[in-house]
């Protein structure tokens, strides 16, 4: 029993001295001076508009990848054709992609120099250093959550509860609505929780396309960067501690949403 | 090689597994745990090999006490009900990793695999996996891999319970010649009484964590010291507190002055037997097994009146002749 | 968060489904968002580095301060992804088979480098182990720093990938093993570890390829001390400020290739390890 205790002393002291020991820190240093300055970092209006952006780009890309995480599962799991191994190998680039390529990869594409940017500013729609652009790379970063939560609840339900409500009358749209739907509720919380917690922590990817224009196109993440580098540990950390409790309560939320299967 | 179970008991938090068992197997027989889910049979095989400590207690094999010895230690084969085949391995490299952990020479251990494969009829599957064969395969690999370390007990926990009924038939007789050729002391789990009645020479039929009785299939079936040994080891009718054995119900058409009157509610044949439902004349009931020669000459129909003697019945505390059940 | 659900998906045996050749609709607009939003700027990424021409293309990605990035993100990755092998494989095992009070949440904090945002996880490491370090320690703008980031956020994987094998493992096995003699440390090596090698291998990988990706966390706590501290992403980054659009895409599409040559061993690997299921 003396190899178990050391096994998870070893294991528990890792993860204190990785994960909770810094994250302590950062918590106590944002309090040390008092909830005062805290308060007053919070409520400036730099730090409300970041806020304000990120949980407005978040809930536009949640809603996106939810919508179309769906309709991707049941094309997935439900659809026989050509080419569905491509579609899932697509699926897992955004994981495997570096933020930093996301955000050059829309400037290419949207910067006003190519022909898709020049035609659209003529129209006079901004995407670079712009909120659109910030909403691209944040649904581009957490596209694939939804669809890979979605897919397994998807095909372990099988397809007799749906055939049972075409046989009793229901019309397609009936049967998504009242049948499939609320069997994939877990799934597509699940997703839901992962997707919003990518897309308000991204950072590389809206660095490269906001510009980080204060008051304007920064998101909080941005904003915890640029304090910093103005010398503003209060803002910076407080920014932070913002994030990080967000972060603190996606993980309650996975724990209550997740397939029990992993522990 | 004797093992020797003392005053054994084991909890699993509120629920008890095994209360105060004392049994004994004798060197080379081949003895059999019978009893119900529940009744702590698997968890008394557990604690003999080792693969669970026993709360009070102990064990001995061959008179040499073994309670605080690790499994690792204890010489004894254990051969589990799914298998616990090693997948990433072939057969031969399963069977042969009890030798390989004693650091045998590998002329040795090909020598031995190759005569054990043989024994269990695996020979030309060395090469397989586990995953390519048949449960029955699985399991006579499972043994081969038992023996190979030439144990000092065989211990088997519901061997052919994840098999199909015709490959259970087939290792059941497979084992028990295997048993002749080898000669080990052997300990069987299951809960099938047809299973230990034709493959041991020896039952200890336990429930609720005890012990309810020890003897031959013979013994237990012919003199079951109580009800619940009587009901387990066969079917059994009971009247009132007389327990009667289908077979000793004697069904005739005309009565003499020994039998009681009754209808045949239902009548079913089931090949070399047939299994009538009767009711007696003051309501209870019961059913009899007559063979189809019987049956044929009885000319059995519904709502037919026929008439009754029990052959033998059993009250307990004693062993009752030819009287017929009052009620 | 397991990022083999799609494989493991693939291999549930569901209940017979009747596959429809149907609803074109969904698979137009499944693909029609997929492109819009993932292949086209990628694809556009490719295209660009091309600009200058095979040539251009190999400078960009030869010219020295690329390459230091490029050797430092390869090597620190490695390093890390062989220590998360050693780790991970440490604090699933824990999970899996202690038991003690506290261990749901410690099991959700594994978790906590996917949900925090990667600017605020540098933060925290050099609240820790920078200048102003209350244990006294500076790491902050060394070699070391950007190790330490990477492992911060690349611990889920192979703790996430291995967990559910070893829930999964058949412990008849282990007991087989016991009864015919082997030591704890036996059965381990011979029985636990080659089953668990796949699991901690494509965490592994995962890890490997969201590790050369790796900026929000570096940005801060490492100086990105170019030939020194500077990272692929951040070299990148770079880049990109300084107009040199083609040479950014360049290095990008070298990253691109090696997590696509990863992941791609990686599916390999997920058959390789499931070969003794079929």
């Amino acid at each position: 029993m003396i190899a178990r205790l050391t096994l998870r002393t070893l294991a528990l002291s890792y993860l204190a001295l990785l994960l909770v020991f810094p994250v302590g820190v950062v918590f106590v240093r944002t309090f040390a001076e008092g909830v005062g300055p805290v308060w007053e970092a919070i409520t400036r209006p730099d730090a409300l508009h970041a806020l304000w952006l990120t949980l407005l780009v978040a809930a536009i890309a949640v809603a996106g990848n939810t919508i179309f995480g769906v309709i991707c599962a049941i094309v997935l799991v439900r659809h026989d054709f050509r080419g569905k191994a491509l579609l899932n190998a697509v699926l897992d680039l955004p994981l495997a992609v570096s933020p930093v390529v996301v955000g050059l990869a829309l400037l290419v594409v949207y910067g006003r120099t190519s022909l898709v940017g020049g035609w659209l500013a003529e129209a006079g729609i901004r995407v670079i250093f712009s909120a659109p652009g910030i909403i691209l790379a944040t649904i581009f970063v957490s596209l694939p959550f939804v669809v890979r939560e979605v897919v397994p609840v998807l095909r372990e339900i099988g397809t007799e509860q749906e055939q049972a409500a075409t046989t009793l009358g229901a019309s397609a749209f009936q049967t998504f609505r009242l049948v499939t739907l609320p069997a994939i509720r877990s799934g597509v919380a699940y997703g839901v929780v992962l997707t919003t917690a990518r897309a308000i922590g991204e950072f590389g990817a809206v660095s490269i396309i906001s510009g980080k224009l204060a008051g304007r196109t920064e998101t909080l993440t941005i904003y915890v960067e640029d304090r910093f580098l103005h010398f503003d540990l209060v803002g910076c950390y407080t920014a932070s501690v913002i994030l990080a409790l967000i972060a603190v309560m996606t993980l309650l939320l996975t724990n209550l949403f997740k397939p029990r299967e992993e522990y | 090689m004797t093992i020797t179970v003392r005053e054994v008991s084991k909890r699993f938090g509120n629920f008890v597994a095994l209360d105060d068992v004392s049994v004994e197997a004798p060197a080379g027989s081949l003895t059999a745990l019978l009893g119900p889910s529940g009744s702590g049979k698997s968890t008394l095989l557990r604690v003999i090999a080792g693969l669970e400590k026993p709360d009070s207690g102990k064990i001995f094999i061959s008179d040499e006490e073994k309670t605080q010895t690790p499994a690792q230690k204890r010489g004894v084969g254990f051969v589990f009900q799914h298998y616990a085949a090693f997948k990433h391995m072939n057969v031969f490299e399963n069977v042969a990793f009890g030798l390989k952990i004693r650091k045998r020479s590998k002329a040795e251990i090909r020598k031995r695999v190759s005569e054990l494969l043989e024994l269990v009829q695996l020979d030309g599957f060395a090469n397989r996996y586990p995953a390519q064969l048949s449960g029955g395969q699985r399991q006579r690999m499972a043994l081969a891999r038992a023996l190979a370390v030439q144990p000092e007990v065989l211990l088997l926990d519901e061997p052919f319970g994840a098999l199909d009924a015709r490959v259970r038939q087939e290792l059941r007789g497979w084992l028990k010649r295997l048993h002749e050729e080898i000669e080990v002391t052997t300990i069987l789990v299951t809960h099938d009484q047809e299973e230990a009645m034709e493959v041991a020479d020896r039952i200890v039929l336990m429930n609720h964590g005890k012990i309810e009785q020890v003897g031959g299939p013979q013994d237990l079936y012919e003199n079951p010291a109580n009800e619940f040994v009587m009901g387990f080891i066969g079917p059994v009718n009971r009247l009132g507190d007389t327990f009667v054995r289908p077979h000793d119900v004697e069904i005739q058409l005309h009565e003499d002055g020994t039998t009681s009157e009754a209808t045949v509610d239902h009548f079913v044949y089931l090949g070399f037997e047939v299994r009538v439902e009767l009711t007696l004349s003051d309501g209870q009931q019961l059913w009899a097994q007559v063979t189809r020669e019987e049956a044929w000459h009885l000319g059995l129909e519904r709502g037919k009146t026929v008439h009754v003697r029990i052959g033998h019945s059993k009250v307990f505390g004693q062993s009752v002749e030819g009287s017929l059940p009052q009620s | 968060m397991s990022h083999n659900t799609l494989d493991r998906a693939r291999s549930i045996p569901g209940p017979t489904a009747s596959k429809k050749q149907g609803s074109p609709l969904n698979r137009g607009v499944a693909i029609g968002y997929l492109s819009l939003i993932v292949l086209i700027p990628l694809a556009a990424v490719v295209w660009r580095s091309t600009d200058g021409g095979v040539e251009g293309f190999l400078q960009a990605i030869s010219n020295p301060q690329a390459l230091a990035a490029l050797r430092l993100t390869l090597l620190a990755s490695l390093v890390v992804v062989a220590l998360n092998v050693v780790t991970g494989t440490l604090i699933a095992w824990v999970l899996v088979r202690d038991s003690f009070r506290g261990k749901g949440v410690v099991n959700a904090i594994i978790d906590l480098p996917f949900a925090l945002p990667t600017i605020v996880a540098g933060l925290t490491l050099l609240a820790l182990y920078g200048s102003e370090s209350p244990l006294g320690l500076n790491v902050a703008y060394t070699k070391v720093s950007v190790g330490m980031a990477l492992l911060f956020v690349t611990l889920p994987f192979v703790v996430r990938a291995t967990q559910p094998v070893l829930l999964e493992l058949d412990r008849g096995m282990e007991e087989a093993s016991a009864s015919l003699g082997a030591s704890e440390l036996q059965t381990f090596r011979r029985i636990i570890l080659p089953n668990l090698l796949p699991a901690i291998l494509s965490g592994a990988a995962l890890g490997f390829a969201r590790s050369i990706g790796e900026f929000g966390s570096v940005v801060l706590l490492t100086g990105n001390i170019p030939f020194e501290t500077q990272v692929a992403s951040v070299y990148i980054f770079g880049q990109v400020e300084g107009d040199n659009v083609t040479g950014a895409a360049a290095v990008s599409v070298l990253l691109l290739v090696i997590s696509l040559l990863v992941l791609f061993a990686m599916s390999l690997l997920n058959r390789w390890g499931t070969r003794h299921d079929r």
